[in-house]
C-alpha cells in the first residue's frame, strides 16, 4: 500500500497535513452539497451558507469550508458554545445520536435572524467526538417585512421568528410539530423544506466523510492532529502579526445612520500590536441604536477574523488562528447589542465597516498587504408588490457590487463583491423574466474611483423603472454620507447615492442609503449609484499615460480628472 | 496506401503527431518543438515540420485532425482581434462589470480586462422586453453611423449583442443585415446565435470571444490547410472543438470559440476510446503537466460535456465543451515550510521558466519535479543535476524545520501534493455526482504515469490505468475523435404548463440540423448516434440536473419520473409535493468513424517474451529501495508485474510502487492493480 498513514498516536508532520487536509475536505463538501441541493438561490446561487467543524468541548472552530460565506468566519463557534452550555445546565435538552438543532437566536452566538443554524453531534464510540455545524440565509423567517432586512425595525420581534436551540431532527427524524410551528410564521414556507433537507443532508455527508478519515488514521491520532493544528495555526498567525510594526494604529469608519435616527454612527478602533498578540479596541464607539444597525458579540468577532482573512488569506481557518488576537472595548457599544436590540443590519452592512476600520488601521501598519477600502455595502435595494400579468405578490432584491481600492501595485477591481460575499449577482435578463421591472442601464458609475497613485475601482450605476402593479421599495446600503477610504495619501471613493423618482419628481431618501416602504407607481424608478474604491496614495503620482487613458475610456471626464489628480494636461 | 489518418496536436512546447494506418494498424509518430510564426503567431511550422519528420508522403492520408491552441493563447493572452460592440442602449459596460465577483474568496486584489475595451463599446436605441416583445424599435440609423465608426476605429470583427435577444432575435438579425452592407469582413458574430440562453454577461462574452478569435483562427486554418495541400494533401483539415469532435475547417471559424478548450478536450476523447477498447468504461483522468493538472470524469465511455465552462477568472464561454478541470499543482509546484511550520506545496510555481531546479534553467525553489528527482522516481540521466546540492538544498529549506532527512522532506512533498490533487479530484468527481472508488484512474502527461498509484491509493481508486503514449495522448485523441455536433434549446417553464407536442418537435428539429451538418463533412462514418437530454430543476431552485433521455417523444410523467430518480440518485432526497420544471433541451448528434485499431502504438517487434530489467537504481519508498527499471517499449503484452518497478519510456516514466500489481493488455495499455483500495 503505497504512502499510507499509520496508525499510531504519535503524529509526524505529513500525517498532520494530511489529516488537516481531510478535514478541510469534508467542511468543503458539506458547503457543496449544501448549495447544489438547496432551494433557495440566496443559497444555491449566491452561496449565503458555511459549514464547519467544532470542539465537543467548547465549540472551537476546527475547520471551515473555504466557500463558506465570508461573513460566517469562525461564527458558529459562538453558537456551538451556546448549545454546549445550555446543555450542560439544562436549558436545552441533551443530544441523542441523529439529533439536530436548529437556532438562529442573534444573541446566542448568531448574526441575523436570517442566518439559520443547524448542529448535529458526531459520536465515536457512544461519546460526542465534535460537532458538525452549518449556516444557511433563509429567505424569510417573518417579521415585519418579507426577508427580514426591515430598515425601521426597532425591536428583534418585528425582524422575526427567533428560536434557542431546540432538536429539530430527534434521532434522525424530522419533529413535524416543530417544523409545523415555524412554516406558520415564515413567508413562502412552502418550498422550505427542501431548504432543510439540503442542510441536514450536508451534515450527513460531512458525518461520512469525518467517519472515514477516523477509521483511516485513528481517533487518538485526529484527535492529536486537531490539537496540533490549532497550536500551528496560532503560531502562523504570529508569524504574520510579526510583519506588523509594533505600536497602535487607529482608524474610524462611519455608518451612515441606524435607518431610524438620522445620524451617523462611529466605529472607533485602535489596532495595537505588543509581541506576538494583536489588539482591537473598539472604546469610542458608538452605544447601541434604535434601529437595526445593532451588531451582536458574534459577528462583531466575526467581522474582525474576515478582515484578517483578506489580508492573510493563507492562514488556515482554525480557532487556533483566532487565539492572538483579542478584541476588547465593545461592551456598552452598538458592536454588542443585546435582546430586543433589533440587528438585520449587523452581518449585511455593520460587518463590513468594521472590516473597513480593520483595513484603515493595519493599511498604515502593512502598506504593501492592505488595499485603501473598497465600496462594503451589498447595496440591498428591496421592491415588494403585486404584478398583475402574472397575478401574484413578488418580493424581489437587487444586490450589487462596488468598486475595490487601490493598492500597492495596482488599481482596484471595479464592481467587485462586498468583502463579506463571494456571489455574483443576478443578470438583468433574470430580474426582468421574473419581476415586473425594466433596467434602463446598468453601467459603470463614471467617475466613482477614488483618485491615488492606483486609483480605486468604479461603482455600478443602475436605473430600474416598475412595468405595472403597485410596489414598495426599501433600502438597506451604506457609504451614501461618507465614500470608502482612501489610503496612503489617496481620496475617498465616490459615495453611494439612491435617486427616487416618483410622479416625475427626482428626490433621494432622508437617510441616503436607507429607506423603507416607499410606495411606487408604474413609470416611478429607481436609480442607484454605488460607490467606488478608495484611492491609494497620492494620486499627483499617478502615471499621467493611465490618466489619459481614463479619460480616453470615459472612465472620468476631463474635468473630474482635473479635479481629482490635480495634473491633467490641457489636451 | 491512400487512407491514412492523421492527428496532429499542437501543445505548448510540443506538437504531437500519430499518424494511423486503418488497414494495417501500423502507426508513426512523431514529435517536435512547437514554433510559432513571428509575425502571425501561427502555429503551422511546427506541424508541417512533424509531419516531414514522420516521412510520410501527404498525398497517401486521406484524413488530417488537427487540435490547436491558437484561441486558447489568445483569450489567455489577450492577443485578440480588435473588435468593437454594439449593444442595447444603457448596457455597454456588462462586458466590463460582470457578475460582481472577484478572483480570489480571500484577499482584495486582483485585476480583470475585459475582452472589448470601453471605447469600442457603443449602444444603439432598441430595447425588448424579457418575453421578446419590442418595447422600443431599432435605431437603424444611429446604427448604421455607430457600425461606420467602429468600423473606422479600424475594428476588423464586430459583436451584435442586445438584452433578450434569446427571446427575440429580430433586432439582432435586422442590426446584422445593416451591418453586413457596412462592414468591410464578414466577421460578425450575434449574441443569439452561439448561445440562446438568458444571462447577457455569459452571452455576450461568448459572443465576443467568437468575434475576437475567429479572423484569427480562419487565417491560419487556412494557411495551415494551404501548406497541406501544397505538399499534396487532397482532403478537407478537420480541426477539433472543445466538445470532443471534429469539424470541417471550412465550419470552424463560424464557431470560433468552441475550439477555446480543445487541446484538453481530445485529450479526454483519447481516453474514451483507450477505455472502450480497454474494456474500462470509467476513468477520471488525470493529466499532470509542468504547470497544472487537468482532470476530467469519462462515465460509460462518454466524454462529459458541459455548457458552464469558465476558463479563467470571469471568462465564461457558454457553449458545450468537454468538462475539464483544472485542479493545481503541476511538476513545478513550489514546496516551502510556512510560519507556522506547516508544510505547503503550491500555489506558488515555478513554472516553465526558471522550472524546477532540475531543469537548470536558474530555479532555486524546490518543486514536486525535483522531490522526484531526488527520490530516484525520475531518471537522473534525463537530468542535468547536481543530486548532492538538490539533496541539500531540500535538508535546508524543507528537512530541517520539519526534524526530516532530505529524502523523507522530498517524499513528504509528494505526499502533500498528491492528498491536494486528491481532495480536488473527490470534488470534481462528487460536484458530477460520483463516487471516485467506482473509477479507474487514466493517467498521462508528462507527470501522470509518475503519481497516478499514489493517488488512486489515496483516493480509494482501485486501478489505474497508463496508455501506450502517454505523452501523445491529445494527438491520439485528434485520430480517433467523431464528428460531432450539439445543439440546446431553452424552454423554461414549469412541466405541468409545457407543451410536450412542441417538446418533441424541437427534439426532432435538433436531430435533423446536426445530422445534417454532420454529414456536410463528408467523412466516412460508420454509424450516427444521437443523445437527447433535458436539464431539470424543481420548480423553485436554480442549479440544474441533466437528465438522459431515451428517445425523442418522452410523455410528461416519464420527464418528472426520470428527473425525480436522478435526483434521488444525487442528493438522496425525496421530495414528492414539488414539481419540475422544464430548462433545457440539449440534443448531440455525433457521427461515428471508424473504430482505430490501437494496438500498434508501441511497435509489437520491439517486444520481448520476458519483462527484462534494463537496469536497476534505488528508489525511495519510506526508505532506499533497489528498483527495477523496465523500457516500456520491450514489455510483453502477457505482462505480470509486481511493484517495485520503474518503467521509462520516450517522454514519461511510470512509477510502480510496492504492492501493486502490473499488467498488460492487447493494445499495450499498462494496468496498476492498487490493493487494499
Amino acid at each position: 500500500m503505497p504512502e499510507t498513514g499509520s496508525n499510531t498516536a504519535k503524529i509526524d508532520p505529513i500525517t498532520l497535513a494530511v489529516i488537516q487536509a481531510g478535514l478541510q475536505q469534508t467542511c468543503d463538501e458539506m458547503d457543496l452539497t449544501f448549495s447544489r441541493a438547496a432551494f433557495s438561490p440566496v443559497i444555491a446561487e449566491a452561496d449565503d451558507r458555511s459549514d464547519g467543524i467544532y470542539s465537543a468541548s467548547d465549540g472551537a472552530l476546527i475547520a471551515q469550508g473555504a466557500r463558506g460565506l465570508p461573513v460566517f468566519v469562525g461564527t458558529m463557534q459562538f453558537s456551538t458554545r451556546h448549545i454546549i452550555r445550555r446543555i450542560a445546565s439544562g436549558e436545552t435538552l441533551p443530544p441523542e445520536p441523529g439529533d439536530i438543532y436548529i437556532v438562529n437566536d442573534p444573541y446566542l452566538g448568531g448574526t441575523h435572524l436570517m442566518d439559520v443554524r443547524f448542529a448535529m453531534p458526531f459520536y465515536r464510540d457512544g461519546k460526542i467526538f465534535c460537532w458538525l455545524s452549518n449556516t444557511g440565509h433563509w429567505p424569510d423567517t417573518g417579521g415585519a417585512v418579507p426577508g427580514g432586512f426591515s430598515a425601521s425595525a426597532t425591536a428583534a420581534e418585528q425582524e422575526g421568528l427567533r428560536l434557542p436551540p431546540v432538536k429539530l431532527f430527534k434521532k434522525g427524524i424530522l419533529d413535524t410539530e416543530i417544523w409545523a410551528v415555524i412554516c406558520s410564521n415564515i413567508r413562502v414556507s412552502e418550498q422550505r423544506i427542501g431548504d432543510v433537507q439540503a442542510q441536514a443532508s450536508a451534515l450527513l455527508v460531512g458525518a461520512d466523510r469525518l467517519t472515514a478519515l477516523l477509521d483511516r488514521y485513528g481517533d487518538a491520532t485526529v484527535t492529536a492532529a486537531i490539537a496540533e493544528i490549532r497550536t500551528l495555526a496560532a503560531a502562523q498567525m504570529r508569524a504574520k502579526i510579526a510583519l506588523i510594526p509594533q505600536g497602535s494604529y487607529s482608524a474610524k469608519a462611519y455608518i451612515d445612520s441606524d435607518g431610524v435616527v438620522n445620524e451617523p454612527l462611529t466605529i472607533a478602533l485602535k489596532v495595537t500590536r505588543t509581541g506576538d498578540r494583536l489588539t482591537f479596541d473598539f472604546t469610542g464607539s458608538s452605544p447601541p441604536c434604535a434601529g437595526p444597525m445593532n451588531s451582536v458579540q458574534a459577528t462583531t468577532f466575526s467581522s474582525v477574523y474576515l478582515a484578517l482573512r483578506h489580508i492573510f488569506p493563507d492562514v488556515p481557518l482554525s480557532a487556533g488562528a483566532f487565539e492572538p488576537l483579542h478584541i476588547t472595548g465593545i461592551d456598552g457599544t452598538f458592536l454588542d447589542a443585546h435582546y430586543p436590540r433589533p440587528v438585520s443590519g449587523c452581518a449585511a452592512e455593520v460587518s463590513q465597516r468594521i472590516a473597513e476600520a480593520v483595513f484603515a488601521a493595519l493599511v498604515q501598519a502593512v502598506p504593501k498587504l492592505v488595499t485603501a477600502a473598497p465600496a462594503g455595502t451589498s447595496g440591498n435595494f428591496g421592491l415588494g408588490g403585486h404584478d398583475p400579468e402574472k397575478g401574484r405578490d413578488f418580493v424581489m432584491y437587487q444586490i450589487s457590487g462596488g468598486g475595490y481600492g487601490g493598492n500597492s501595485d495596482h488599481d482596484g477591481l471595479s464592481n467587485g463583491c462586498s468583502t463579506i460575499g463571494i456571489s455574483k449577482a443576478p443578470p438583468v435578463e433574470i430580474m426582468e423574466q421574473t419581476f415586473p421591472v425594466l433596467y434602463r442601464r446598468y453601467a459603470l458609475h463614471e467617475g466613482s474611483g477614488g483618485a491615488g497613485q492606483h486609483r480605486g475601482g468604479f461603482g455600478l450605476d443602475y436605473e430600474v423603472v416598475l412595468l405595472r402593479g403597485t410596489a414598495r421599495a426599501s433600502f438597506v446600503m451604506d457609504h451614501g454620507r461618507t465614500g470608502p477610504q482612501g489610503a496612503m495619501g489617496g481620496s475617498d471613493g465616490a459615495v453611494n447615492r439612491v435617486e427616487i423618482t416618483r410622479g416625475g419628481e427626482t428626490f433621494t431618501p432622508p437617510h441616503l442609503s436607507k429607506a423603507q416602504d416607499i410606495a411606487l407607481q408604474p413609470g416611478d424608478s429607481v436609480r442607484v449609484r454605488t460607490p467606488g474604491g478608495g484611492g491609494y496614495g497620492n494620486p499627483a503620482a499617478r502615471d499621467p499615460a493611465l490618466i489619459a487613458e481614463d479619460i480616453r475610456l470615459g472612465r472620468y471626464t476631463i474635468e473630474q480628472a482635473r479635479t481629482l489628480f490635480k495634473r491633467v494636461s490641457k489636451d | 496506401m491512400t487512407n491514412l489518418i492523421a492527428g496532429a496536436d499542437v501543445g505548448g512546447t510540443f506538437t504531437d503527431l500519430v499518424i494511423l494506418n486503418p488497414a494495417m494498424g501500423e502507426v508513426r509518430l512523431a514529435k517536435t518543438p512547437t514554433t510559432l510564426d513571428p509575425a502571425t503567431g501561427g502555429q503551422s511550422a511546427g506541424v508541417l515540420a512533424a509531419l516531414e519528420q514522420s516521412q510520410t508522403p501527404l498525398d497517401q492520408v486521406a484524413l488530417i485532425v488537427h487540435g490547436t491552441t491558437t484561441t486558447t493563447n489568445a483569450v489567455l493572452e489577450r492577443k485578440l482581434a480588435k473588435t468593437g460592440l454594439i449593444t442595447t442602449r444603457g448596457f455597454r459596460d456588462i462586458l466590463e462589470l460582470g457578475r460582481r465577483t472577484r478572483p480570489h474568496a480571500y484577499g482584495m486584489t486582483g485585476q480583470f480586462t475585459p475582452v472589448i475595451p470601453r471605447d469600442l463599446r457603443l449602444e444603439v436605441t432598441e430595447r425588448m422586453d424579457a418575453k421578446g416583445r419590442i418595447l422600443t424599435p431599432l435605431d437603424e440609423d444611429e446604427l448604421r453611423q455607430n457600425v461606420t465608426k467602429l468600423a473606422k476605429m479600424g475594428c476588423e470583427s464586430l459583436v451584435i449583442h442586445f438584452l433578450h435577444a434569446y427571446a427575440n432575435p429580430a433586432h439582432e438579425q435586422r442590426a446584422a443585415e445593416i451591418a453586413a452592407e457596412i462592414w468591410p469582413t464578414n466577421y460578425i458574430t450575434c449574441g443569439h446565435t452561439l448561445l440562446s440562453e438568458s444571462r447577457e454577461y455569459e452571452r455576450g462574452v461568448t459572443a465576443a470571444v467568437n468575434a475576437a478569435v475567429q479572423p484569427l483562427l480562419e487565417r491560419y486554418i487556412r494557411s495551415l490547410a494551404t501548406a497541406l495541400h501544397t505538399k499534396g494533401y487532397q482532403h478537407d483539415l478537420l480541426v477539433m472543438n472543445g466538445n470532443g469532435g471534429m469539424v470541417p475547417a471550412s465550419q470552424v471559424s463560424a464557431e470560433a470559440v468552441k475550439t477555446v478548450m480543445s487541446g484538453p478536450a481530445s485529450g479526454v476523447m483519447a481516453a474514451v476510446a483507450t477505455g472502450r477498447r480497454a474494456g474500462i468504461p470509467n476513468l477520471i483522468t488525470y493529466d499532470m503537466g509542468g504547470t497544472s493538472t487537468d482532470v476530467a470524469l469519462i462515465k460509460n465511455a462518454r466524454a462529459p460535456v458541459s455548457n458552464e465552462i469558465e476558463v479563467e477568472y470571469a471568462m465564461p464561454i457558454h457553449v458545450p465543451m468537454v468538462d475539464v478541470r483544472t485542479v493545481g499543482a503541476g511538476g513545478g509546484s513550489i514546496a516551502r515550510v510556512d510560519g507556522g511550520g506547516m508544510l505547503r506545496v503550491g500555489p506558488q510555481s515555478a513554472g516553465s521558466t526558471p522550472g524546477p531546479i532540475c531543469y537548470g534553467k536558474g530555479g532555486t525553489e524546490p518543486t514536486i519535479s525535483d522531490a522526484n528527482l531526488l527520490l530516484g522516481r525520475l531518471p537522473a540521466t534525463r537530468f542535468n543535476t547536481d543530486i548532492t546540492a538538490l539533496s541539500a538544498i531540500f535538508g535546508t529549506k524543507i528537512g530541517q524545520p520539519l526534524g526530516l532527512s532530505p529524502e523523507a522532506a522530498a517524499e513528504a512533498v509528494i505526499r502533500i501534493a498528491n492528498t491536494h490533487m486528491a481532495g480536488a479530484i473527490r470534488m470534481v468527481s462528487l460536484s458530477l455526482g460520483a463516487d471516485p472508488r467506482d473509477y479507474a484512474l487514466f493517467a498521462f502527461g508528462g507527470a501522470g504515469p509518475l503519481h497516478a498509484t499514489a493517488l488512486a491509493a489515496e483516493l480509494g481508486i482501485p486501478r489505474v490505468l497508463v496508455p501506450a503514449r502517454p505523452g501523445m495522448t491529445n494527438a491520439l485523441g485528434c485520430v480517433v475523435a467523431d464528428l460531432r455536433h450539439d445543439s440546446v434549446r431553452t424552454v423554461n417553464r414549469p412541466l405541468d404548463s409545457a407543451d410536450i407536442a412542441e417538446i418533441h418537435a424541437i427534439l426532432a428539429d435538433q436531430i435533423a440540423t446536426g445530422t445534417d451538418r454532420i454529414n456536410a463533412a463528408g467523412v466516412n462514418l460508420t454509424n450516427t448516434q444521437t443523445e437527447l437530454s433535458a436539464d431539470m430543476q424543481f420548480i423553485g431552485q436554480t442549479h440544474l440536473l441533466r437528465v438522459p433521455l431515451p428517445h425523442a417523444t418522452p410523455t410528461r410523467d416519464d420527464l418528472q419520473q426520470r428527473f425525480e430518480a436522478a435526483y434521488h440518485a444525487r442528493f438522496r432526497v425525496n421530495l414528492p409535493t414539488i414539481r419540475a420544471n422544464l430548462v433545457n433541451l440539449n440534443t448531440s448528434v455525433i457521427g461515428q468513424r471508424p473504430e482505430m485499431d490501437l494496438s500498434r502504438l508501441i511497435d509489437p517487434a520491439a517486444r520481448l517474451a520476458k519483462p527484462t530489467p534494463q537496469t536497476t537504481r534505488p528508489v525511495w519508498f519510506n526508505g532506499w529501495l533497489e528498483t527495477p527499471v523496465y523500457w516500456r517499449d520491450h514489455l510483453p503484452l502477457n505482462l505480470h508485474l509486481n511493484g517495485p518497478a520503474v518503467i521509462e519510456q520516450m517522454d514519461t516514466t511510470t512509477l510502480v510502487h510496492p504492492g501493486c500489481t502490473v499488467t498488460s493488455d492487447p493494445d499495450g495499455n499498462l494496468i496498476i492493480e492498487v490493493p487494499n483500495a
